[in-house]
């Protein structure tokens, strides 16, 4: 009988790999079961904050299949569709795998392709992209996009502007009022009028280059200043003046601003418009020019002051070639070292604004210089409590130097 | 006339000769002789242009005159034509005009009367042109050097202003775990603990020291001296860093023409 038993036990052993091998015969060799991958759960969608309303933004729970490792699972896709039924169309694919979070914008142009309507309703789906085929989640929605009139992200920037516009208005109202406010002499300053009084004595024109910048970039505005007392000087030491221009608006208005200090200096009679002209608004095609006037004309005195960018060395190495004084000025970082290199004068970043205050002596100026200074001393005193607050982990003061998008 | 201008003219003749030669020897089956002179004609006159501008650098001559002239006239009249089919072509006229859109072939998006601003302050602005008129320009000045400067302000404050102040917050002691610990690590690598510290530093003392220096309120007297005087340092060696860098990009530069010269016109390149 215990014969028997040990017999049965070792059939049945046999028997289970048979059954097993019989198993695998079954289903053909390299075939795999196709396993669709598991939907993103939890969709959410609400309106973007702090936005202009052209924005929805989406959050969901990751999909099973998101594992590391598993190759076969490529991101996510983001659909919208004006109704739950669809037709959903595809706004967002290629979305990396891990991602939990994705926005949905658009422009809030109506006839551009990309425009994203505000206060409409949308619904919107988030599919799994896989090997094995795509696994939608549940559909979210209505969700709609609407603008807020204040972005809380942005309080440090509006801090910010309120603060340096208090310092500006009271430092203005100060000089206004007759208050000596003290600004501390700088070399290129003190070498404008020795520059001009050169050009007078050698009878040879100066070239004023404002640079490539608009007319409303700082350093032009700064230049336009600065080209009013050379051009006063100018006329009243009956010195020619040659002004050639990258863009047309800082052309008209370079000609005013000398034509102003002309009349100011009491000769309006050696005004000449063609002083002041336009050559191109093609960087090289303007070096070009500039370069050729400064080899002819042979300029007693180069200015360059404002915005400047790849041309700063060509033009300074042709006037040091040229034997002209050279006083450069701009706030352009990356420039600076050549200016320094090239020129007898330069002056750095903001120097060239603080130059504009203290060549112009107008109360405008000056208080702006003023309000920016005291801006400093508030950045200083910034920097010292925000790097002690890192040291000892104070996040709270970090955060209120943080902007929002 | 002057030999100097006639030796150059020659010689460039003779390297287009040599240019159409090498074009000649290496066409591909089916490029016609027109085609192959018209190719060496092109890439000879750039390459005289190139040749032309590069002679400044001895002295001032016809030739980078006539290369200058060239270039200034035709950027103008490029900047001038691209001006007018991406500006009004491309943005004003589908929007103020349908009898225009359909002229120049763009589709009409509507009319917007706000669009109608902008060429306002540019007729403005083409008032400096009349005599009598042109006090009114100033009104169109005003308006652009206004508007952007206050576009700017916030965006520089942000920029320039808050984002660097809270770019300097770091700690100065980067994983501080006391002196035993510190003295015992000390390393040179530049994931390690004294380099942490050593660059948070520099970058702490160095944004201070130059704010000092570009304070303009106060003479720079005493300790605000010194300060002033190391914020100056600290700009000087970060101009000699750039500007070696930015040397080394001329440079490069400076190999692409040459390489255009030898291998794009002479072909001596293989």
């Amino acid at each position: 009988m215990m014969k028997n038993k040990f017999l049965l036990f070792i059939m049945v052993l046999l028997v289970i790999p048979i059954a097993g091998w019989g198993q695998d015969e079954t289903e053909p060799d390299g075939v795999v079961e196709s396993v669709p991958p598991a939907p993103p759960t939890n969709l959410s969608a609400f309106d973007t904050p702090n936005d202009n309303g052209h924005s929805i933004s989406l959050q969901w729970d990751l999909s099973a299949d998101d594992v590391e490792g598993n190759l076969d699972f490529a991101g996510y896709r983001i659909l919208r569709a004006e109704s739950p039924d669809g037709p959903y169309e595809i706004r967002k694919d290629s979305i990396p795998r891990g991602t939990m979070s994705e926005r949905d914008s658009g422009v809030k142009e109506s006839d551009n392709q990309d425009y994203f309507p505000r206060e409409k309703d949308f619904w919107y789906k988030v599919v799994t992209l896989h090997k094995n085929g795509n696994a939608e989640s549940e559909v979210f929605g209505p969700v709609r996009a609407v603008g807020q009139l204040y972005n809380w992200g942005k309080t440090p920037v509006a801090a910010a502007v309120i603060l340096f516009t208090v310092f500006t208005l009271f430092f203005i109202q100060k000089a206004r009022a007759g208050a000596e406010l003290y600004v501390r002499p700088l070399a290129g300053i003190d070498a404008v009028d020795e520059a001009i009084g050169r050009a007078t004595e050698m009878g040879k024109p100066i070239l004023y280059v404002l640079g490539l910048g608009t007319a409303a970039d700082v350093a032009t505005i700064a230049s336009f200043t600065i080209l009013s007392r050379v051009a006063k000087k100018v006329a009243e030491y009956q010195t020619s003046l040659i002004v050639p221009c990258y863009d047309p608006i800082v052309m008209t208005v370079a000609q005013e601003t000398v034509k102003t200090a002309y009349y100011d200096a009491g000769r309006p009679d050696a005004y000449h418009e063609d002083d002041v002209f336009f050559v191109t608004n093609q960087q090289f095609a303007y070096v070009g020019g500039v370069n050729g006037i400064m080899i002819r004309e042979k300029p007693a005195t180069n200015f360059y002051l404002g915005k400047f960018y790849a041309e700063s060395l060509i033009l300074a190495e042709t006037g040091s070639a040229t034997g002209s004084i050279q006083i450069a000025g701009t706030d352009e970082v990356t420039q600076i070292p050549f200016f320094v290199v090239a020129c007898d004068y330069t002056l750095i970043g903001e120097e060239l604004y603080a130059a504009s205050a203290y060549l112009g002596r107008e109360p405008i100026l000056l208080g702006s210089l003023k309000g920016q200074d005291y801006c400093k001393a508030l950045v200083i005193i910034s920097i010292l409590l925000g790097v002690i607050a890192a040291i000892f982990n104070w996040d709270g003061f970090m955060n209120l130097f943080t902007v929002g998008n | 006339m002057r030999k100097g201008p006639v030796i150059v003219v020659a010689v460039v003749a003779v390297l287009f000769i040599i240019s159409l030669i090498s074009r000649m020897s290496g066409v591909p089956e089916g490029t016609s002789t027109f085609e192959s002179l018209a190719s060496a004609f092109w890439v000879t006159f750039a390459a005289f242009l190139t040749l032309a501008v590069m002679s400044f650098l001895y002295k001032d001559n016809p030739f980078y005159k006539f290369a200058e002239h060239l270039y200034v006239g035709v950027s103008a009249a490029y900047w001038m034509c691209l001006g007018f089919w991406t500006t009004l072509v491309g943005n004003l006229f589908p929007r103020v005009s349908e009898t225009l859109s359909n002229w120049f072939e763009v589709p009409y998006a509507g009319f917007h009367p706000h669009y109608l601003i902008p060429p306002a302050l540019g007729i403005i602005l083409l008032m400096r042109l009349s005599p009598k008129g042109g006090w009114i320009s100033r009104w169109a000045l005003a308006f652009i050097v206004g508007t952007t400067a206050g576009l700017n302000l916030p965006r520089f404050l942000r920029s320039d202003f808050i984002s660097q102040i809270s770019s300097t917050f770091m700690p100065l002691f980067v994983q501080w775990q006391g002196f035993g610990h510190f003295f015992s690590n000390l390393s040179l690598s530049a994931s390690g603990q004294l380099v942490g510290m050593l660059s948070n530093l520099v970058i702490f003392v160095g944004v201070f020291c130059g704010i000092i220096y570009f304070y303009f309120s106060k003479e720079h007297k005493g300790a605000f001296g010194v300060g002033s005087r190391f914020g100056i340092w600290i700009l000087m060696v970060t101009f000699g860093a750039s500007f070696g860098y930015t040397v080394m990009g001329r440079i490069s530069l400076l190999v692409g023409r040459l390489t255009f010269l030898l291998d794009d016109w002479l072909g001596l390149i293989q």
